[in-house]
């Protein structure tokens, strides 16, 4: 089915709870049409408040600006402003059926009863629940739920899609084949979505971008895999992944390297002031004591399966966790060389408050 | 396949012993509303002349009884479940003042509602003569019990999102009320249903205050065939009540089971 695509302009939206608090500071971001973005953040980071202030379910503060294409919906109720919204414990309705559930929207909107049938049947078919139309929520396994919620939303073909957490429900198993699903789904829809998670990984895997927050403002926009290689803020770095952080002393910040023992890492002249930087665990080579390289001991080796986690002892760094294949033959105790590319660093401060 | 228990003897002769306890009350009542002569036992022989008796001078109370709890509960239907949505989602503190003040008339004995009662509308005579007066004291007592019982549901964190889902979808206030925010509280709002008819067919305290001659319902005429009647005549009326009352509220609880299971979560 084909839904139109809006662009969706959100400019200095923020939001003051009744006690003060301040839910969201002033935010403004795009979402292009036809675009999949995340709001990506701990708990109380904002997002949340800002899905719902998109939705029409919470008022911003004055002086904020929500456009859906050329309209200003800022003033308009939820129930006019076109959205379909998926919600975290779905709320389906428990006293109706699958069928009936998704023709909710095209009831109360007084669609005649030919066209609600089409309607339903062809979403019925996209989110493959074929032979449960009369089945009622409780009777639907948490994936099956989470679908009947999503074509209850695109019913009636909302100008935007916000899922809130929609898969915080289900179990860890069972996630990752629906995210997937969702993922894949959101793409034949082709319908410009805002999906609100705490999950990085599940950011990943379904938005075309990244809005990452931190304390009710977004820190950094992007796609994922530019968030993940190259963040602009510890914050970014850490919650997408897991960090190591090595520090710089004067001497090390004047020559623009990070020092490793005997190696010297090269780092960009802007990060003069970055008196750490951060590497990821799978960007620290593990090999034999070399000639060039750094120096460390194995304090830690722990078997994951997949790979192998390495806790390293530094001489003149914190202790390092790197991470190596499965096969690697580093054992317990062993001095090793360790080797990081320089474009794998990141800086261990934020960076544009830096450099300016 | 059943698992065989180990019951001990001493807790079931404890098991028996309280129920032939409470049951031995109510069959007496019984037979003594059936035996021609109570103080001469059931060798005085066995008659329905009572319960004859009985229907032909207070017959009138068990229809107006019955009517009387019906009105009650679709009053309470009326009044209650937009009282107690309203309170459920107002959060100023003259809302739970007011939650108080509706649950005070189940606190403050009967007789003192009634009084305040006819002390305030006693005056206006065509209304103090009739059921109403009397529909209107038990709605008094019973709102509360209805109120309550329904606010409660509708403060289920699930129904705050189940109504704005409706809302996302497009739906206006009374799109959402009737078609989802109801039917989702419908068992609260059948079990409100059971206590408020069963609390108002059996409710006396108000009632005798309220009633007149002419507006009497089925306690306040047992009350006053024990007080000016035979025994036998006022165990017959036991069983009257017991006839007729119990089917029909075993066929409301049987009704409202129905209801709750058909909309299950």
């Amino acid at each position: 089915m084909d839904v139109e695509r809006t662009r969706v302009d959100i400019s200095h939206c923020a939001k003051t709870y009744a006690d003060g608090t301040r839910g969201l500071q002033p935010t403004s971001l795009s979402v292009e049409p036809g675009e999949v973005l995340a709001l990506l953040g701990p708990s109380g980071c904002g997002k949340t408040t800002l899905l719902r202030l998109v939705a029409g379910l919470e008022v911003p503060d004055a002086g904020s600006r929500i456009t859906f294409g050329d309209t200003e919906v800022t003033h308009l109720p939820v129930e006019r402003r076109g959205i379909g919204m998926v919600f975290q414990h779905y709320a389906l309705f428990p006293q109706m059926s699958v069928e009936a559930n998704i023709a909710y929207g095209l009831r109360v909107r007084g669609v005649d009863e030919a066209e609600k049938r089409r309607v339903v049947g062809e979403l019925i078919d996209l989110v493959r629940l074929n032979g449960l139309e009369k089945k009622r929520p409780a009777e639907l396994s948490g994936g099956q739920r989470q679908r009947v919620a999503l074509a209850r939303a695109v019913a009636v073909r909302p100008r935007v899609l916000l899922l809130d957490e929609p898969l915080t429900a289900l179990d860890a198993k069972l996630k990752e084949s629906v995210r997937d699903e969702l993922a894949e789904l959101l793409r034949r829809l082709h319908i410009t979505a805002i999906h609100v998670t705490h999950d990085q990984q599940e950011a990943l895997a379904i938005a075309d971008r990244l809005a990452v927050m931190q304390a009710g403002r977004i820190v950094q926009v992007g796609r994922g895999e530019a968030l993940y290689r190259t963040p602009e803020h510890p914050f970014v770095a850490s919650f997408l992944g897991r960090v190591n952080r090595l520090e710089r002393d004067a001497a090390a910040r004047a020559a623009h390297v990070v020092r490793l023992g005997d190696m010297d890492i090269a780092c960009p002249p802007a990060w003069q002031a970055q008196d750490s930087v951060l590497v990821r665990p799978e960007d620290i080579e593990v090999g034999k004591v070399t000639a060039g390289w750094g120096d460390a001991v194995v304090s830690q080796r722990v078997f994951l399966g997949d790979r192998i986690q390495l806790k390293l002892l530094l001489p003149d760094q914190a202790s390092l966790n790197a991470e190596v294949g499965r096969d690697h033959p580093a054992c317990m105790g062993d001095a090793v060389g360790i080797r990081i590319q320089p474009q794998h660093l990141m800086p261990g401060s934020e960076l544009s408050l830096i450099s300016l | 396949m059943k698992t065989p228990r180990q019951v001990s003897l001493p807790l079931v002769l404890l098991t028996a012993l309280v129920a032939v306890f409470m049951l031995a009350p109510i069959t007496l009542s019984v037979l003594a509303g059936l035996v021609n002569n109570y103080s001469a036992g059931l060798k005085s022989g066995l008659t329905l002349r009572w319960l004859s008796e009985v229907w032909e001078l207070y017959g009138g109370t068990v229809a107006a009884s019955l009517l009387l709890a019906l009105l009650c509960v679709l009053g309470n239907l009326l009044i209650g479940i937009p009282c107690a949505y309203a309170l459920a989602r107002s959060r100023s503190r003259m809302a739970r003042v007011f939650e108080e003040l509706l649950t005070l008339p189940v606190a403050v004995p009967g007789l003192a509602t009634a009084l305040a009662l006819i002390l305030a509308y006693g005056q206006i005579s065509g209304f103090r003569q009739s059921y109403a007066f009397v529909l209107v004291g038990h709605m008094v007592f019973t709102l509360p019990f209805m109120v309550r019982t329904v606010s409660s549901a509708f403060q289920r964190p699930e129904l705050y999102s189940l109504e704005e889902a409706a809302r996302t979808l497009g739906a206006g206030f009374a799109q959402r009320f009737m078609g989802v925010l109801l039917p989702a509280v419908l068992p609260a709002i059948v079990a409100g249903c059971l206590m408020v008819f069963t609390l108002s067919v059996g409710e006396f305290n108000l009632t005798w205050m309220l009633h007149t001659p002419l507006t009497r319902t089925l306690p306040v005429g047992l009350a006053d065939s024990y007080a000016s009647m035979r025994l036998e005549i006022g165990s017959a009326y036991t069983l009257v009540f017991l006839l007729v009352i119990l089917p029909v509220l075993w066929g409301l609880q049987a009704a409202g089971t129905l209801i709750e299971k058909h909309h299950g979560r």
